[in-house]
Formats: C-alpha cells, structure tokens, sequence
C-alpha cells in the first residue's frame, strides 16, 4: 500500500530528499503510514485472538477432546503441561491452564491489542487529520513512538504464551489476589508479562490521546468550528479523553500488583491470605477490592472507547449513504460529551457483587441508568437519519445498517446488568459475554469493517470487490447471531463464564438442580457457528489484499460523493495532505442541499451567489 | 555571542512579557519561592503540635499544601492567567479524581461494607 | 512541511501546540498520582489500630528535599523568564542550579532509600524483637549486631523516632533468630506505598531531569536557530518540573508527617 504518492507535496521542495524505505514505512512520522502501521498489526492481532477463542470453543463444544490439526502444533508449541491426550490417546486437548490463559488473553488481546488500535490508533491517526483540514498531527514524532510502545506491548503480550507456564491466566481483569498467587513463584511469568505489555500499551495510548486532543484542537482548518466537525472528528475526541484521564489509575494499579507479584508487597493481598492450605508468606494489610476499583475506573470507560470510534464511522457511513444530512446532529455531539462525561462514574456497576453497601450501589446504578440516555439518543439520531432517504447500499452501507440493531440489542441487553438487583442473577454468566459481544462483534466490529469498505477507495485508489464484500457481511451478521444470541439463554438459566468444561460439573441430574441438558448442548451450535464465522472472513481477507492491485479503480479522488475533507485530497493522500490550505465554509453533511445541482456540497466549497428567483433571493 | 538575541526576541516573543513586565515577574516568583518555604517550615511545625486529635493535624497538613501547591500551579505555571482550554481540561481532571478517590474510599468505608452473618 | 502553531499561539486558543500537550500529559500525571494517592488513603483508613507506623521517616532529610524542590522550581521559572528577556547566560546560570538541585534530591532520596533497606526487624524465639539498623562491620557468622532496641511487642515499633540515630548497639546470636526482615517495600503496606509513590516520582525527577539538562544541553543551539521555539521547549520542561515539585508538597507531609 503506497503513503506517497506521486503528486508528493514535497517535489516542490529542493531540500526535502525522498526518505529511504526505512524512514518511509518503519520509522516514518505521516500520520498515515502510522495509522496503517496500526491498522495491520491490529488486524494481525485481531486474528490471532479469534483464533485463541476458536480453540476454547472447540475445547466447550467437545470437551476433552483433541482439536484436530492445531492440537498437535499446539503440543509441540507449548508443550505437554499446556496442552494433554484425550481417551483415544490423540495429543492436542487443551489443559484447564491453557484454556483459562486462552480465555484472559482473547479478552486482553481484542480489547487492547486489536479494536482500540484499529478504532483509535489506525482510523483516527489515518482519517482524523484529513476530516479537520490539518498536514498530520501535532506531534508526528510523539505518535510514531506510540506505534513503537504499542508494537512493544503485542511482542510483549505475545511473547508471553511462550515462557514457562505461559501466558496469563486471570482473566482480562487479572483480579488480585488470583493474579498474585498464580504460577507459583516463577519469575517471570505470564502476569509479569501481561502487566509490562498493559504498561506499554497505556503509554501509547496516552501519548496517542494528547496528540489527538491537541491536534483536533490546534489544526482545525479555517472556519472548520466545533459544529462543523464530522461526528466522527467528535467522537475521537471524547475517547482521547476518555484514554487520558481514565487509564492512568490501570497503570497505577499495574505498578502495583507489579509489585505483589515481584517484590512481594501487599497491595491487593489480605491479612491472613491463604494459598494451597499454607498462610502466604507476606506482610497482608492489603485490599483486593483496591484493585477492582483501579482496574474498572478504567474499565468503563474503556469499553465507550471501543464503542464511540464505531459510532463515528457508522455516522460518516449513513450520512454519504442516505444522500441527507444527519437527523440531530447536534445532539449527537451533547451526547457523546455526555457519555464520555458519565462513563467515569458508572464503573462499580462491574461491582454490585462485591458487598458495597446499597447506598453507594444505588449511586452507580443511577449513573449507569442515565449513561443509556445519551446512547439511545445517538441510536435514535442515526435510525431517524434513515427516514426518507434514498438510501444508497453497498457494502459500508450494510455494515452501518447492521450495527444499528445490533448495537440496540448489545446496549438494551446492558439494562438489567445495570440494575443491582438483575445482576445479582446475571453476574458473571454467559448473558453478560453475549451483551458486550453484541456490542463490540455485530457493534464496533462492523463499524470497523463499514470503515475498512468505505476508506479503502482514498487509501489505494480501488474499490474493495463489492460481490465479495455483501457475502462477507451476510455471513458475519447470520453467524455473529448465531453465536451471541444463544448465550443470552445459557446466561438467563444461570451459567458460569469462564468454565473450562463448558459447564459440565453444573450439570442438573441425580436430584440436583443445574444447567439443562439443551442449554449445555448450546455449546455445540454455538462452537460450529463460531468456525462458520471464521470462514466466513476468507472471502474478506482475500478481498483487502486482492483489491490492493487488482480492485475497480476509483474514477475520482471522491468516489462516494461525500462532503468531508478527507476526500479533497489526491489519492492517496501525499505527505502534508493537502495541495492548498483547506478553508471550510459549511458543516459537515450538506447533502441534497436545495439549489445546488449535485447531490452533495463538499466543506471546503465556498458559498456561491445565486441569481436571483422569482424576486426572491435564494440562500444558499 | 547569543544575547545579541535579546532585541529580537524581546521585540518577536509572543508577548505577555516586556522587559518591565518580566521584572515584576521575577520579583512574583521571588516572593512566592520564599512563600514556599515558609510554608514548608509551617508544615513540618504544625506536625509536631498536639492537638488532640489526628484529623485537625492531617486537615492542618493537607490545607498548607493545598495553598503551596496552588502557589506553584497558580504563579509558577502560570495558571492564574492560563487559557479557558487548560481550565477545561483541569477541571474535568479535578472532578475524575476526586470522583476516584471518593466514590472508591465511600465503597470500602466499613459501615458501608455488607457482612454476611 | 510545517506543523502550523508549533511556535506562535493559535489565535483562538491562545496556545501553541505544545503547551496544551503539556498541560494534557500533565492531567494524566494528575490521574496517575491521584489514584495512588486514593490508594494511600484508602490502605491506611482500612488499617488495622496500631499498625500504621507513624514517624518512620527522617523528616528533616524529607523537608531539606522539599527545599531543594522549591528552589529548583524557582530557578526554573527564572530560567524561562531570562530567556523570554534574551538573556540567554542568566538562563544558563539558572537552569544549572536546576539540575544540580535535582541531583541534589535524588542523592538524599538514595540515603534515605540504604537507610530502610539497611533497618531490620529481627524476631527471636524468646518473643522478643529487635529492630535497628545492620552494623555490617560488626556482624560476624555467629552474631548480628544492629544500632537499635528490643521491644516486647510489634505494635511499639509503629512509633518512630524523630531523632534517627545514636542508639546503642545491640548484640544477637543469629541461633536466637527466628526470623529477619528489612523494611523494603514488602515490609508492610506503608513502605510498599512510600517506595511506591517515592520511586515513581523519583523516576519523574530522573525524567525531567534529563529533559531539562538535553534542552540546556546538547540541543542549546536551537537558541541560535530560532529562539522562541527554543524558549517554548523551555517553558514546557519547565511545566513538567513544576508539577513533580507539586507532587512532591503533597509527598513530603503525607508520608513524612502524618
């Protein structure tokens, strides 16, 4: 994929010597090739975390025994202690440690290693600056060094599976004092790991918050003001903020249990801890509820980082496909102010079960309850967007429809986990993994794909295959449902998240209450709809490599017709972006405008005088 | 040398600061360093006074170093005569904070904790 | 290609670029320290009675380092003025004692580290404990030799003295030993907090420090180039050094008085 192209604004310049193939693609400082830098490691990692949940699926659906192919690599890979026989004396059965440290990383590694730097650090670094008229961001030097600390976060964090008792096994959440006391003493270990990954991948994304609040700030373009951004600019804006001020206390808190784990402190580990039937040996007077708190103050605020980029995109998606300006626009952003705003006050939400006094419950469930309100609104804006438009599909186009109600059913699913009392039933079942995997698979992931279909044209200068991309859609939406929606069932009956045996043990029988057989035997679907989804990515990762050479060449720099700056610039956009200084007349979706001709004004398209109709003058 | 800069920088910096202004500056600076100190010495022999009870001594403490750090924000940094922007971005700070520290200490107070019998 | 506002303000905001990227790391700086802070206070109202130690800490070491940090910050805050007046040799002077102030700080701050990790807590089997500092020296294969005392029970070790040193030397035959510890971090929760916070703003004082000396420094020139970017960088290091002296007010009474 070529970042400069031939129409480089530097050609004018006789002292700017084209960079060697090292400073132009490894070392560079263009927010693009940063954001693409981002965008394949994320996509890289994004796949080895699918892979990791397709092993545990296998190992729910068919406990006990070898995962065909894989599991003999797997065996040689990581060794007799990870990885066991089953009955037929086949090697490749995952271990219960192997599937606990697949199911923590799968978690860490969507979370932070995949969707936050292919929302926040390949699309916002690629698309923020063009939407806001700017040569790249503020600090081009700073957000090189934040890819460098986030690639050293994934070797880090992917090194770990490696090291003797492998990687983490606590949970994405890697509660103290599980996190403290498992593996032993060895030292390091796969904890030891996953908090030096957290810590770099904090600081890049810290770094990366201070260059987008300071560029979308600084480098608007002229008469680009704060209502005239495009949502998306809007929304990458609350999530820098929500990374800056709500990840330091996880890097705290990472120091910290750092601490537990290597130098024996007590942070996190109680008076009187008990291991193995042994009192540990350490000085106690520590609290692992601390530690919650720290990790959840966090991560709330987290997940509308997952969520608000998606909702930027599925906005700039509509908007160029319905040929209308976006219904409430500006309530949209007072929203996305608000949720950012609220999101740092909800996070005990994760806690009800942790015995906090009913008082100091009751206060996050009223913020959480009123954390919906501004989502629903925003919900609410882009469906009433819909209403009487002439609605244009293609591939994005799918993909912004399908998050829609997915994203409905992924937040309404939210309500009774938010309510004290409901959660007391639903806490830490499988109803919980189905409603934040509807909100972050048929939610921020079709967003981010939505993004992929619908940039790719300014990036290469080619269509995606349109074919391919409606069959990648149908498939992903068809089994992403297939998959989440049967857990909401296992989740109301009562069963457990991260049971290695698929929930075998609570099984009803012999006069004993438990899970059903038919919601055990959900497993099954549930694990075969999961391989169908993977296939279901071939045809869309051909696609992105095939159509790099090979796709429809774009007729224009703006191919879908759309009003944002992004789009003013030649294909691919050159060092420094644009030709000439951008200066922005209007706001950001002025489709279908009535008395200009095309069905779109782009920003940068000054206003032009009308003649005069019928004696009246016609604004513009 | 490099202070036959001194007519253009002084002429070219964006400026609050002429040379008069800068000297009524540094004599600012001056008087809130000796502050500082004072108050540092203020601290430590408010500390080792009996007042019967600990809360009076901690309140004590945490007000002198509010006021000494307020001093260094206020003058120092010059926040005293910062942007709407950095005001914005602090007091959304300060909020978070002190949301963190309360709501997580008001959770794990004792009387709020729920015992199970 | 330019990065416009690099240098002059945007007229909007009144602010080039790096100063409101400062002062956003720096919110963040306030969200780290807080949360440890928080944790600080939470640990120790959750403190059983009569395990919180009280005076561990040599505070006139502690208040001759917080007037090293004040004045560092005044010499910084002096540097900047001189050299938004082009007075580029006053800057020198300044920033110099600024960096030697800071080298002044972590050299206490590395006494006052030896000194915990050379302080044992030494429990016998008659019930006793000792507790005082290791007399290297004076230790051999059959006996521990400590400056300190014997209490009788652990809760009279949680008062400090103010008045560190000059107590006797007192003799243990190592076979009495049950078992000794120094007092690290994992020693109890409030030297796990005081080197936590300690350590993580002395990496702050390192950090600024390096900064500041590569700005007075190797990359002194850039004053020559173009004096207000150069002026800039200052006032932004000097930001960050501001701040890790703020920390550092909040510190010195939390830990050393309270």
């Amino acid at each position: 994929m070529q970042a400069a192209a031939h129409t480089d604004s530097r050609a004018h310049d006789p002292h700017h010597e084209e960079p060697g193939f090292w400073r132009k693609y490894i070392f560079s400082t263009d927010h693009k090739v940063i954001g693409m830098q981002y965008g394949v490691t994320a996509l890289l990692f994004m796949f080895f975390g699918f892979c990791l949940m397709l092993m545990m699926r296998w190992q729910l659906a068919y406990p006990g025994k070898a995962i065909p192919v894989v599991g003999k690599m797997l065996f040689h890979l990581l060794g007799a202690d990870m990885v066991g026989k089953d009955a037929a004396g086949n090697v490749g059965v995952i271990m219960p440690d192997l599937y606990n440290s697949f199911g923590a990383m799968h978690g860490t590694i969507m979370v932070f290693l995949a969707i936050v730097p292919l929302a926040f650090g390949a699309f916002g670094n690629f698309v923020t600056p063009l939407q806001i008229g700017a040569p790249d961001m503020t600090f081009p030097r700073v957000n090189m060094v934040s890819y460098q600390f986030y690639f050293m976060g994934g070797v880090i964090m992917f090194a770990s599976f490696f090291i003797p008792g492998g990687a983490a096994q606590s949970g994405w959440t890697s509660y103290s004092p599980l996190a403290t006391v498992t593996a032993g003493s060895q030292h390091p270990n796969g904890q030891t790991f996953w908090i030096l990954g957290m810590v770099c991948l904090i600081n890049s994304s810290l770094l990366g918050a201070v260059n987008f609040i300071t560029t979308i700030v600084q480098l608007r373009a002229k008469g680009l003001n704060w209502m005239r951004l495009p949502f998306f600019v809007w929304a990458q804006f609350v999530t820098a903020f929500l990374l800056l001020l709500a990840f330091p206390p996880l890097e705290a808190a990472s120091v910290l249990q750092l601490m537990d784990n290597l130098l024996h402190t007590s942070f996190f580990l109680p008076t009187g801890l008990m291991v193995s039937g042994q009192v540990l040996h350490v000085s106690g007077g520590g609290s692992p509820l601390l530690w919650q708190h720290l990790f959840w103050f966090l991560g709330h605020p987290e997940v509308y980082v997952l969520i608000l980029p998606a909702m930027g995109i599925v906005t700039e998606i509509i908007a160029n496909n319905t040929r209308k300006p976006i219904w409430g626009y500006r309530s949209m952003v007072y929203s996305v102010m608000v949720i950012g705003f609220l999101s740092f006050i909800v996070w005990a939400h994760h806690m009800y079960l942790t015995g906090m006094g009913t008082r100091i419950a009751t206060f996050f469930q009223t913020t959480t309850m009123m954390i919906s309100i501004p989502s629903v609104i925003i919900l609410t804006a882009l469906f009433i967007s819909l209403w009487g438009a002439s609605i244009r599909i293609n591939t994005p186009m799918l993909f912004a429809l399908g998050f829609l109600p997915m994203f409905g059913i992924g937040g309404l699913t939210g309500l009774p986990l938010g309510f004290n009392a409901s959660d007391i039933q639903l806490h830490d079942t499988y109803y919980v993994i189905a409603h934040f995997h509807y909100i972050v698979a048929p939610g921020t992931i079709f967003a981010l794909f939505g993004g992929i279909y619908y940039w790719y044209p300014k990036m290469t200068g080619r269509f995606m295959n349109e074919f391919w991309g409606k069959v990648h859609f149908a498939l992903s939406f068809i089994f992403m449902n297939l998959i989440f929606m049967p857990m909401f069932v296992q989740g109301l009956e009562g069963m457990s998240r991260r049971m290695y045996d698929g929930g075998a043990s609570y099984a009803e029988g012999g006069g004993v209450t438990g899970l059903s057989k038919q919601i055990l035997g959900l497993n099954v679907p549930i694990s075969h709809a999961a391989f169908a989804l993977g296939l279901a990515q071939i045809p869309f990762i051909i696609n992105f490599f095939y159509s790099i050479k090979r796709g429809r060449k774009t007729a224009s720099d703006n191919p879908w017709g759309a009003t944002t700056l992004e789009w003013q610039t030649p294909t691919p956009p050159p060092h420094g972006n644009f030709l000439k200084p951008m200066e922005v007349f209007r706001g950001p979706y002025e489709y279908s405008v009535p008395g200009h001709a095309p069905d779109f004004t782009p920003q940068n398209e000054p206003d032009k005088p009308e003649p005069l109709m019928h004696g009246n003058p016609v604004r513009s | 040398m490099s202070d036959m800069h001194s007519p253009s920088v002084a002429a070219g910096a964006a400026d609050e600061h002429s040379i008069e202004a800068a000297r009524k500056h540094i004599r600012t600076y001056l008087i809130v360093g000796v502050a500082l100190l004072c108050g540092t010495l203020l601290t430590v022999w408010a500390s080792l006074i009996d007042f019967g009870s600990r809360e009076i001594n901690i309140a004590l403490a945490l007000f002198i170093a509010s006021t000494k750090g307020f001093l260094v924000a206020g003058f120092f940094m010059h926040l005293i005569s910062e942007r709407k922007m950095i005001y914005a971005v602090l007091s959304f700070t300060t909020f978070f904070f002190v949301a963190l520290m309360y709501l997580t200490l008001f959770s794990m107070a004792h009387g709020n904790i729920v015992h199970i019998r | 290609m330019e990065i416009p506002y690099a240098v002059k303000p945007r007229p909007d905001t009144g602010l080039y670029n790096a100063k409101l990227g400062i002062w956003l790391f720096l919110a963040s700086e306030v969200m780290l320290f807080g949360a440890l802070f928080s944790s600080y206070i939470l640990l120790r109202v959750n403190a059983e009675e009569g395990t919180w130690p009280h005076h561990w800490l040599n505070i006139w070491l502690g208040m001759t380092n917080t007037f090293v940090l004040i004045i560092s910050s005044v010499t910084v805050v002096l540097g900047w003025a001189s050299l938004k007046m082009g007075q580029f040799k006053r800057y020198k002077f300044f920033q110099g004692i600024t960096i030697l102030c800071a080298l002044v700080f972590l050299g206490i701050k590395s006494v006052e580290y030896r000194d915990k990790f050379m302080h044992y807590e030494v429990h016998l089997k008659d019930g006793r404990i000792a507790d005082g500092h290791l007399q290297p020296a004076e230790t051999t294969d059959k006996m521990l030799v400590l400056e300190g005392r014997f209490v009788t029970n652990h809760a009279e070790l949680m008062e400090g003295s103010l008045h560190h040193g000059g107590e006797p030397k007192i003799e243990i035959p190592k076979d009495e030993i049950i078992s000794m510890e120094n007092y690290g971090p994992w020693h109890n929760t409030y030297t796990a907090i005081y080197f936590t916070l300690t350590g993580l703003h002395a990496l702050h004082v390192i950090g600024g420090a390096i900064v500041i000396f590569a700005i007075w420094g190797p990359l002194a020139k850039v004053w020559e180039q173009d004096p207000e970017r150069y002026t800039n960088r200052v006032e932004v290091s000097g930001l960050f050094w501001h701040f890790v002296d703020l920390v550092w007010i909040f510190l010195f009474p939390v830990l050393y008085l309270l």
